[in-house]
């Protein structure tokens, strides 16, 4: 659980359920004070899936190397930054064992209009997706998988540009 | 000299630990890290070649140098965007 006297970070790997609206009001407070203010907050919830390629999942277990993925998201951050003026951008991602249905990452991003919100929104949730030294483990009735895409490369720029091609579609 | 290895996800299930030190000659890198892991534990080949590396929680080419005491990390590929075939399946 998330608690009162918590400094809720913008940017987290936790392995208690996520809040939403804890990110996003620290977001907004974070965004009140800069340029024109916050007028907008874009938000993505990934979920646990039931099924992956056919298969019936009973839950996942997400593992996460911390310190670095935090100083990953803090990159992720200062690029939106740079391609959307003051936009402020908040990642939270799960770890530990989550079941189906459970909420394993939120993107916020907040910014003075929507089009900034949405599109650095979009661009935060592929770049961690690309770079982010996070690994899904998933568990079956009758056997268990890891998922594994890519190897992460934050300097890779043609990766980065098909996030912001995604972002800006 | 010495570091701590932390082995994460598949690699970490291949080796059959996730942390361990190693001695080194002084001006290692972190290629030779590596293939200390490899000679202790020989079923991570799987994954050579898909491999990255962070000294001390930053990113780092196999090329680095390692000093004494660095936690020296080594990452399988990360789960986004995986596609239909990369599934490890057991």
């Amino acid at each position: 659980m998330y608690t009162d006297r918590m400094i809720v970070e913008p940017l987290a790997v936790l392995r208690q359920p996520l809040s939403v609206e804890t990110l996003v009001a620290r977001l907004e407070a974070d965004t009140r004070g800069a340029g024109e203010g916050c007028g907008a907050v874009a938000t993505f919830i990934g979920i646990v899936r039931a099924t992956s390629q056919g298969r019936q999942v009973r839950h996942l277990e997400y593992e996460a190397f911390a310190p670095l993925a935090v100083k990953v998201f803090q990159g992720i951050a200062d690029e939106a930054r740079r391609e959307w003026h003051d936009v402020h951008v908040g990642v939270h991602h799960r770890v530990g064992r989550l079941m189906v249905g459970e909420t394993s990452v939120v993107v916020a991003a907040a910014a003075a209009h929507r089009d900034a919100a949405c599109r650095a929104c979009r661009y935060t949730i592929e770049r961690v997706k690309q770079i982010a030294p996070i690994w899904k483990h998933e568990y079956f009735e009758d056997g268990d998988a890891w998922v594994e895409g890519a190897v992460a490369d934050p300097a890779d720029d043609r990766a980065r540009l098909a996030a912001r091609a995604c972002a800006c579609a | 000299m010495r570091v701590t290895v932390q082995l994460f996800a598949r690699l970490g299930d291949l080796a059959g630990r996730r942390e361990e030190t190693y001695d080194l000659a002084p001006g290692a890198r972190a290629a030779d890290v590596w293939q200390a892991v490899v000679t202790a534990h020989p079923d991570v080949r799987a994954l050579a070649g898909a491999v990255s590396c962070a000294i001390n929680a930053d990113f780092a080419p196999l090329t680095a140098e390692v000093h004494d005491d660095d936690e020296v990390a080594f990452l399988p590929p990360v789960s986004g965007g995986a596609g239909q075939d990369d599934r490890h399946q057991r």
